[in-house]
């Protein structure tokens, strides 16, 4: 006779008891509105929205990775300089929560009227020798620059690159510094050997904190509601819910959206870590397996 | 001045880590197609020389050459200039390294791991680099093995897809730096077959080594290290059995 577990048929009841009533109050309470809420969940603002919502965890990611790459790299410099400032900006934008910064970088149009780009204290430089002219290549205009979209944006990837600085220096870090000896010993040159030995190493520890974050990111961008990106789904969907006071039934297909969305990035996240786990452990690579059909054909 | 003859030579040669002192003006010469095998207990410096030989360290003072070229500095009127990077890398390429642990990358296949650096250094067409590598694999009899990863190797295969990866570039100098000592006992006459037939071929090699009847065998010349110098050196036979100097003895008597 196996072992009787009395404690646990207890608990599967009492939690099927619940799950159960938590199904009726689904269906019996009126509030939630099914049919209206899924007439609006696809309606064009809300698919528009959807997809401002997925541009910008893509944009905002990708600018992210490659600004983080490079404070990482800064990071581990033997320079005092270039390591300290890339210690402090992640020090700083780790310190401030999104929601903050993206108030701070949508009333940027306040702090200057425009943003000119040109050469560093160029009226001091042209005072100092007698002229009074500057060296300006390019005027913005800051309240155009620092609203919507863009200035969402901007928020956002300031704030990811100093996460993923942190871990891609993590993963830099943790590949044996016998790699980078042996490809040296073959005469191979540092940005060779980061690029073909390191990083492709490194994207095994790097990848699944990407993974999560960009999971985070998707779910960030109803943050964008401080700048206000009004495009966003987040955004949309609420404004139909305050319009037509029903805001219950919005709210959920605001979750179920999120939901969606966030199910399909953790799929992605899946089949990366499984292509960049090549080499460890004594897993099956594609090509022996072929090879082993091929010879259990031959047999058979 | 560098004798053009040689293809090691190194002259005093000191290095420091921090304030000890591991190298402490160390002379050696290597002739093309010697085989010199380089014992001694831990921390005695011998693994931090062979890796001043293609500058994975750096020295601090003496000279040291290889092929009649100063390691990782240039001379001009009368004063060293330290090397660019890309300079030290070119420097390295005509000298394969095996180490300890073998440090096979291990996101490539056996073959990969053989072919990288001549494609991506020499900038050899792959195909041609991919039929040399599968040459050099079947050389140290692991033809068969060219497309597993090298954590579906053993040990001792490891260590010799290192080898064959070290010859790919057409090095004109080996350094084995312990090359069996992170091997299980059964492990370790496959790789040292492997070396035995590089110097029956004529390589020149400089063996970090624990193995005394190697060395005895395919060594021309056995070198004794202890506390940053060269204690005693000469004819493995002869050092091995009839050792001059006191600390050789004591040393010996422990591993033999």
């Amino acid at each position: 006779m196996p072992v009787r577990h009395p404690g646990r048929w207890v608990g599967a009841a009492v939690i099927a008891v619940l799950v159960a009533m938590f199904v009726h109050m689904l269906v019996t309470n009126p509030v939630f509105q099914w049919q209206f809420m899924v007439d609006n969940m696809f309606s064009d603002p809300v698919l528009t929205g959807a997809r401002t919502t997925v541009i910008m965890t893509i944009l905002a990611m990708v600018l992210g990775v490659l600004l983080g790459v490079v404070i990482a790299v800064l990071r581990l410099s033997p320079n005092p300089v270039l390591s300290g400032v890339s210690w402090a900006y992640v020090w700083f934008f780790r310190a401030i929560p999104r929601l903050v910064l993206l108030f701070f970088v949508a009333s940027l149009g306040a702090l200057y009227a425009t943003y000119d780009i040109g050469f560093p204290f160029d009226t001091q430089l042209m005072d100092l020798f007698g002229f009074s002219a500057d060296l300006r290549f390019l005027s913005l205009d800051g309240n155009q620059i620092f609203k919507g979209f863009l200035a969402g944006l901007i928020g956002l990837t300031l704030s990811e690159a100093a996460y993923m600085a942190e871990i891609v220096r993590a993963g830099i870090q943790s590949v044996d510094p016998g790699q980078t000896e042996a490809a040296a010993a073959l005469g191979m040159g540092r940005g060779q050997i980061m690029r073909r030995i390191v990083l492709p190493q490194a994207m095994r520890v790097i990848i699944p904190p990407t993974g999560n974050e960009t999971i985070a990111m998707l779910k960030d961008t109803s943050l964008l509601i401080a700048v206000p990106v009004t495009s966003e789904l987040n955004f949309q969907l609420r404004a139909i819910g305050s319009r037509t006071f029903q805001v219950i039934p919005l709210a959920v297909a605001s979750i179920l959206w999120y939901v969606a969305l966030s199910s399909v990035l953790m799929a992605g996240q899946y089949f990366l870590e499984r292509r960049f786990s090549r080499g460890v452990g004594n897993r099956e690579t594609r090509a022996q397996r072929a090879a082993r059909r091929a010879d259990q054909v031959g047999t058979a | 001045m560098s004798d053009d003859r040689l293809m090691v030579q190194a002259e005093q040669v000191r290095k420091s880590f921090g304030r000890t002192e591991v190298l402490k003006g160390i002379d050696l010469a290597v002739r093309p197609g010697e085989v010199m095998c380089v014992i001694g207990p831990s921390g005695s410096g011998k693994s931090t020389f062979l890796r001043c030989i293609n500058h994975l360290e750096k020295i601090d003072s003496g000279r040291l050459s290889v092929d009649g070229h100063l390691v990782g500095y240039r001379e001009k009127g009368g004063v060293l200039h330290e090397l660019r990077d890309r300079e030290v890398a070119a420097q390295r390429r005509d000298i394969g390294m095996v180490f300890q642990r073998f440090n096979l990358f291990p996101h490539m296949t056996a073959l990969e791991n053989v072919v990288e650096a001549p494609m991506r250094v020499r900038r050899t067409a792959k195909a041609a680099a991919r039929q040399r590598g599968v040459e050099l694999l079947e050389r140290v009899g692991l033809g068969d093995r060219a497309h597993n990863y090298p954590a579906q190797l053993s040990g001792g295969q490891q260590q010799r897809v290192a080898i064959a990866r070290a010859l790919a570039m057409e090095p004109r100098l080996m350094l084995f730096d312990e090359p069996t000592s992170a091997l299980d006992p059964e492990l370790v006459g496959e790789v040292l077959d492997v070396m035995r037939g590089l110097a029956t071929d004529g390589m020149t090699m400089v063996v970090v080594t624990h193995e005394m009847g190697f060395a005895r065998e395919v060594g021309d010349t056995l070198v004794f290290m202890d506390d940053g110098v060269v204690v005693e050196a000469g004819d493995p036979k002869q050092v091995l059995t009839d050792p001059q100097h006191e600390r050789t003895r004591a040393f010996l008597s422990k591993v033999l």
